[in-house]
């Protein structure tokens, strides 16, 4: 599947909740299955900073796909992070710092995006494309 | 609309239903639902004559002061030394005491800087406290380390009030200021200022308060408490954001550098050498805020009309109503149980981050604060990573508290499904 295909297959699911406190369930259930980060990269390296939640995020490169696995300690923060993860996570470098992820914004999540809100998803969508841009790099050495 | 009520009134005639007409913010909706603003702290809404006075400025009297000989000029000046006049009354200071600043920060950036200049040499020490808000941490910090000074911190208990036996201990001859905050912004608790400052008088050190989150709630009298500086934000009184005040004692005023170089602190300018105004001009470089300058004695008089004493009684029952409440929810802990509170409702819920709770309750149109508050060494600690703050103003209401509660409730029913 495609990022764009995994985008819109979000944006399906989240057409069916006609109101917030599904869409928040829903999130939050998204994060119980977040690729759990190995608690050895649980370190200073891997924490994305946010103001309030905390964020790990982890990335590997295997046959020129970009695996990651993450953790928050906030329960909508944590979802979010897996809604992002599944968006990007097994696509090639290239096409991960290509990516627009308008969904975040179709399905009414933009808020989350504002610097204010400092969940570090702002941080972790850069962070993600940074990674990808050092496998990028390491891979073409 | 008359909001004048007389001293002697209780709490019980306190007309919030008329007040809350008076700020047409509160009236909006958030996510589809009334507006609940419980992040006074933070910043607190704007009545009409606020907003109505920031307009009928550039309409009538928009002009740089101090300078020009034409009409107008004369009249913003005019205007803007008027407010100064206000605002010094209204802390019982004399104008010459007031300086206009971008905000509490900058008050004791100022004072950091040009006190620090002259007073503060190497070994020397400053005692602030663990419950400082980042402003009143990070200026001293860079003193220190400009000067080689040493930074000591008053010690909290776990209700959240300072530990003066370690005061008392922590003031030394080396200790060349003291710079506490009046009201704690994460904690609520209004610190023993008049002990703080008799403490560091009987040995000669000059006293700042950061009045930031006092000055909302509380008459402040400045030559009563005998503080030498006293510092507090235009934004958080109801007033226009980027304006504030320093109030500083003459005799430490005139014996102090100016902080900024530019056009109205000076009295001469030659190529070899300047020669700076006299306290307060010599600390207002540039063109200030005249617009914020206006309105903030605009903001005061407002305040003064409902009546100080008014709004602190009237907040103290929504504290006392908020405490008792939220204290009977399963989990929450109160952070910041100080006898002495104004009025701040700091918790945490176990097993739940602050962070989840504020998206919940924002979705239901409550406007709360979450996380470290700009207290980070508070939250080390009591090791937590924050809070969820609510802090109330005279706007508030007892049902918007109990709003909150089942807000609350709702949240956590929600959030451990």
């Amino acid at each position: 599947m495609t990022i764009a295909e995994t985008e819109n297959e979000l944006i399906e699911e989240f057409a069916l909740f006609d109101d917030w406190m599904a869409k928040y369930e829903y999130i939050i259930d998204m994060g119980k299955d977040v690729p759990m980060i190995d608690e050895k990269y649980k370190d200073e390296n891997h924490l994305i900073k946010g103001c309030q939640s905390k964020v790990y995020l982890h990335s590997e490169m295997k046959d020129g796909h970009i695996f990651f696995t993450a953790d928050s300690d906030a329960l909508i923060t944590k979802g979010l992070v897996a809604m992002v993860v599944r968006v990007l996570s097994g696509h090639t470098p290239e096409e991960i710092m290509q990516s627009k992820l308008d969904f975040i914004e179709k399905i009414g999540l933009h808020e989350h995006l504002s610097p204010t809100r400092a969940n570090g998803l702002l941080s972790m969508v850069k962070q993600m494309k940074l990674d990808a841009a050092a496998h990028s790099a390491l891979a073409k050495k | 609309m008359d909001t004048t009520l007389k001293k002697e009134s209780t709490v019980t005639e306190f007309d919030v239903e008329n007040i809350r007409k008076e700020f047409p913010i509160l009236s909006v909706k958030i996510h589809g639902r009334p507006l609940i603003y419980f992040d006074n702290a933070a910043s607190s809404q704007k009545p009409n004559a606020v907003i109505k006075a920031i307009s009928t400025y550039y309409e009538t009297v928009n002009s740089n002061v101090h300078r020009g000989v034409h009409y107008l000029s004369s009249l913003a000046t005019d205007h803007f030394e008027t407010a100064r006049n206000v605002i010094a009354s209204h802390i019982n200071a004399s104008a010459e005491e007031v300086i206009y600043t971008r905000g509490t920060t900058e008050a004791i950036n100022l004072v950091a800087f040009s006190f620090g200049e002259v007073f503060i040499k190497e070994g020397d020490e400053i005692i602030i406290s663990q419950m400082e808000h980042h402003s009143n941490i990070v200026p001293w910090q860079m003193l220190c380390e400009r000067k080689k000074a040493v930074l000591k911190y008053i010690p909290i208990t776990d209700s959240g009030e300072l530990k003066m036996d370690e005061y008392k201990k922590l003031l030394s001859s080396k200790t060349k200021l003291v710079a506490v905050n009046h009201v704690s912004n994460s904690l609520g608790t209004i610190n023993p200022v008049e002990e703080i400052i008799g403490l560091a008088h009987a040995k000669n050190i000059p006293v700042l308060l950061d009045g930031a989150q006092a000055m909302p709630h509380m008459r402040v009298d400045v030559k009563e408490l005998d503080v030498d500086f006293y510092c507090f934000s235009g934004h958080k009184v109801y007033g226009p954001t980027g304006i504030g005040i320093l109030y500083g004692k003459e005799k430490w005023l005139e014996q102090m550098p100016p902080y900024q170089g530019g056009g109205e602190m000076i009295k001469e300018v030659k190529l070899e050498k300047s020669v700076y105004q006299l306290p307060p001009l010599r600390f207002e470089a540039g063109t200030p805020n005249i617009e914020g300058s206006i309105v903030l004695a605009t903001a005061i008089d407002y305040m003064n009309s409902i009546g100080i004493e008014n709004i602190a009684a009237y907040e103290h029952t929504l504290l006392a109503h908020a405490t008792k409440e939220l204290s009977k929810i399963k989990g929450l802990k109160i952070i910041g149980q100080a006898k002495n509170k104004s009025a701040i409702v700091a918790f945490t819920i176990e097993g739940l981050h602050p962070y989840d709770i504020g998206v919940i309750l924002d979705q239901h149109g409550i406007a709360v604060r979450t996380g470290q508050h700009c207290t980070q060494p508070i939250m080390d600690v009591y090791g937590i990573p924050g809070t969820v703050r609510a802090s109330f103003a005279f706007y508030n209401t007892i049902e918007e508290i109990d709003l909150l509660v089942e807000a609350v409730k709702k949240t956590i029913k929600m959030l451990t499904k």
